[in-house]
């Protein structure tokens, strides 16, 4: 239907805004490899850290290369993405939390 | 060639499936010459099998729901008569092959295609009507979602006559599902079924829910929408989140079966109890998605027959988001007895108990809105009353298995059975057929038969109770489900009783088909007829139109000024008119989703029987279809302003009439 059209204007980031992104992607990168790489950390801090540099990364390319943010237009862009994201951790953290439980008191590993 | 597909498939040697296949046939060689004999292939070709209009769609899906609900109550009855016989030395009539694949087919035919079938039928039927919309977001997914449903049905149906059905329960749980312990068509019957009218389900979630975001008519804010569009918008939220997570685990099984791997099977690293935590992660939102809109019937009509504005609007609002919220995080109840420790059981039987807050909450507001009203006692009114008692008996029940303690003794025991056909036989289904009632003047201009509804309420009413309280002391006393034969003297009488529910069930379903009988034999009565299509002095905007609407709903896309406009400027005696007519942008019918559903009900039967040469060309043209669709740029119209004018008129002239005949 003609009326459930909008135009698609979004924003398209300045030169400055792609650039910041990706100076902030290659140290997010970097840092991750630096992180197994150098053997710094103990195995477990390692995947800590790179679980943190991760969920940055993904932080940094969606405000960056995506231009999510809190302006009006992009509101209902950056409700779906909380709303994706929170299905995502209640289906995928509950699973984790019920199996990892099942797993220890069943001993089925 | 034809794969595993020989003629050793057709149950030749069973004579209750010869019989009914007879019947069928019968009756479908009826169907089809009284269409030839009548010359409406070209009717039903060009205005209903073709049709993007979604009132028609919404009369098709729920003739679907209708068909497959005797399909479903046999089944049921089926079971019934079996433990009512099958006691001590008796087998009963049904072998346990026979009787397995019964129980399957009936939880599967009754949650995917009589209910989820009846739900979509009312939020096609009345969302965009209730919103001031011309017609949904997406008209033609709109339409392939309908023959994505009925494609599923037709599958689900022909494995009675060809090949066999799953015999592992409605959730075909591995390992008992793997081709180890299944090594026959039934659960890939089961799982092409279920994954294409999964499709159709969540591409009506998609079109729903923008259609609700983006078309509302101008001033209707969030909180101007009536509580049944906002029971219909989170039904469609979680169906977005949940049906793919139905595919990926259904596709896992697949995989499993198809190719060997071991996702769930009990060996090589597999892991079954997997299956269980990502069936109900779709499952348990999936009793939500059913039962939310059935509140949503139950505001509108309460509000509407006790002749009040809905008690406590905001809250009915917060409390369907907070079912909405809470029922994805209650899954675990489902399988307490699983192995999962104290920490898990804890957390998701608190959360289970506490959406039963919600919902309360509601019970009381709908309480509240026929407080001091003058209530209507019609038969959807009738279907309400017993809803709020059925409902929350089953809602008390389940709270007693949400303690995890509690369902380690009633896991698996017909209290089960029995506290989710309380459920959804006293909430979704209930509310459905209160909602046919309340909406059926809209559909086709004239009410249905009030006489034979209360008959048919009373039936269903004392037959659910007789039917169903038998099986909670039954579960008390140790009894299990999907049992098909019992030694203990002490459940017999109890399945008798049972029995003889099902069978006032079955009187209700037959005073239900009489009350179709007689309201169109009666249609043209002057007390039946719908002239001003506001027949029940309504508050939201469908009443605002002729009934049967025209095909673009709204001459004039009405204004909104705030909760019940239409009912407020009706009592101010306001004219919502004023504004020009103007040409009417419309979708042309197609025929696309017909083909693709052609296609998908060819992909998903060869898929069963291996057939893979058929398989390839259908998959090629589901996607060829797909490709012409979309390259064909004729496929909208304007309505003239004289069509819309003559119709105008002729819908004030019944007003006139009817003012006439008062």
């Amino acid at each position: 239907m003609a009326q459930a059209h909008t135009a698609h204007d979004g924003s398209h980031g300045s030169y400055s805004a792609y650039l910041i992104g990706f100076v902030l992607a290659v140290i997010l990168t970097v840092a991750s490899f630096a992180a197994v790489m150098t053997h710094a950390l103990s195995p477990g801090m390692a995947l800590a850290a790179l679980t943190v540099l991760a969920v940055v990364q993904i932080v940094v390319h969606l405000v960056f290369f995506l231009h999510m943010n809190t302006s009006s237009e992009q509101s209902w862009n950056l409700m779906c993405f909380i709303f994706a994201a929170a299905s995502v951790i209640v289906i995928i953290g509950g699973t984790i939390f019920i199996m990892h439980d099942t797993a220890i008191n069943m001993m089925s590993r | 060639m034809l794969g595993k597909l020989s003629f050793s498939a057709i149950p030749l040697d069973v004579p209750i499936l010869v019989g009914t296949f007879l019947g069928v046939a019968v009756i479908g060689l009826a169907v089809l010459g009284a269409v030839t004999y009548y010359g409406k292939w070209g009717y039903l070709w060009r205005e209903w099998l073709t049709t993007v209009d979604h009132k028609r769609l919404a009369v098709m899906y729920v003739i679907l729901a209708i068909v497959m609900l005797f399909r479903g109550f046999a089944d049921a009855i089926m079971m019934r008569t079996q433990l009512a016989l099958a006691y001590k030395g008796n087998p009963g009539y049904l072998p346990p092959h026979h009787y397995d694949q019964i129980f399957s087919a009936h939880g599967t035919i009754m949650i995917f295609f009589m209910a989820m079938a009846f739900m979509t039928g009312l939020l096609n039927l009345v969302v965009p009507l209730q919103i001031g919309a011309r017609d949904v977001a997406f008209p033609f997914l709109n339409s392939l979602s309908f023959y994505m449903t009925l494609v599923g049905a037709l599958l689900i149906n022909i494995s009675l006559f060809i090949g066999e059905f799953a015999q592992c329960g409605w959730l075909v749980y591995p390992p008992l599902s793997e081709m180890q312990f299944s090594p026959g068509v039934g659960v890939d019957y089961y799982i092409w079924a279920v994954q294409i009218s999964g499709v159709g389900t969540l591409l009506t979630g998609v079109n729903f829910f923008t259609t609700i975001v983006k078309m509302r008519a101008p001033g209707m804010g969030w909180m101007q929408m009536p509580v049944f569009t906002w029971t219909a918008f989170c039904t469609t939220v979680l169906i977005m989140v949940s049906f793919p997570v139905l595919t990926v685990t259904l596709a896992l099984l697949s995989l499993d079966r198809y190719l060997g791997m071991h996702f769930f099977t009990n060996d090589a690293g597999g892991n079954v109890m997997l299956y269980l935590s990502m069936i109900w992660t779709w499952g348990h939102p999936e009793v939500y998605i059913l039962v939310i809109p059935a509140f949503g019937v139950f505001s509108e009509v309460t509000a509407t027959f006790s002749q009040k504005p809905l008690f406590g609007y905001k809250t009915m609002v917060y409390a369907t988001c907070s079912i909405m919220v809470l029922s994805f995080v209650v899954w675990v109840h489902h399988f307490f007895t699983m192995g999962a420790g104290a920490n898990v059981n804890t957390f998701f039987g608190i959360m289970t108990m506490i959406i039963a807050v919600p919902t309360g909450v509601k019970i009381y507001n709908w309480l509240f809105t026929m407080y001091k009203g003058r209530v209507e006692f019609t038969a959807p009114m009738y279907w309400t009353i017993g809803f709020m008692i059925t409902f929350s008996i089953g809602g008390m029940t389940g709270v007693m298995m949400a303690m995890p303690a509690a369902d380690w003794i009633l896991h698996n025991s017909l209290f089960l059975i029995a506290h989710f056909h309380n459920v959804i036989i006293g909430g979704v289904y209930f509310g459905y057929i209160a909602g046919m009632g309340f909406w059926f003047p809209k559909a086709f201009g004239f009410k249905l038969n009030e006489a034979w509804g209360k008959r048919a309420f009373w039936c269903w009413f004392i037959g659910f109770y007789l039917a169903f309280v038998p099986l909670y002391i039954l579960g008390l006393e140790g009894m299990t489900r999907r049992m098909n034969h019992y030694d203990n003297p002490d459940w017999y009488p109890w399945m008798l009783v049972a029995e003889a529910g099902a069978i006032v069930i079955a009187c209700g379903i037959a005073c239900q088909l009489t009350q179709l009988y007689v309201s169109i034999r009666d249609r043209n009565l002057p007390e039946n007829l719908d002239l001003t299509g506001d027949p029940w002095n309504g508050r939201t905007l469908e009443w605002a139109i002729s009934s049967p609407p025209p095909a673009y709903n709204f001459a004039v896309i009405p204004d909104i000024h705030g909760l019940d406009t239409f009912h407020t400027e009706k009592q101010l005696g306001l004219k919502a008119h004023g504004k020009p007519l103007a040409p009417i942008h419309m979708p042309k019918n197609t025929s696309a989703g017909v083909f693709i559903g052609l296609f998908a009900f060819l992909f998903g039967f060869a898929s069963i029987w291996y057939i893979w040469w058929l398989a390839a060309i259908s998959l090629i043209g589901i996607v060829a279809t797909m490709i012409l669709r979309s390259a064909n740029r004729d496929v909208d119209y304007y309505v003239p302003v004289s069509e819309i004018e003559h119709n105008e008129e002729v819908y004030s002239r019944r007003i006139a009439a009817a003012q006439a005949a008062e």
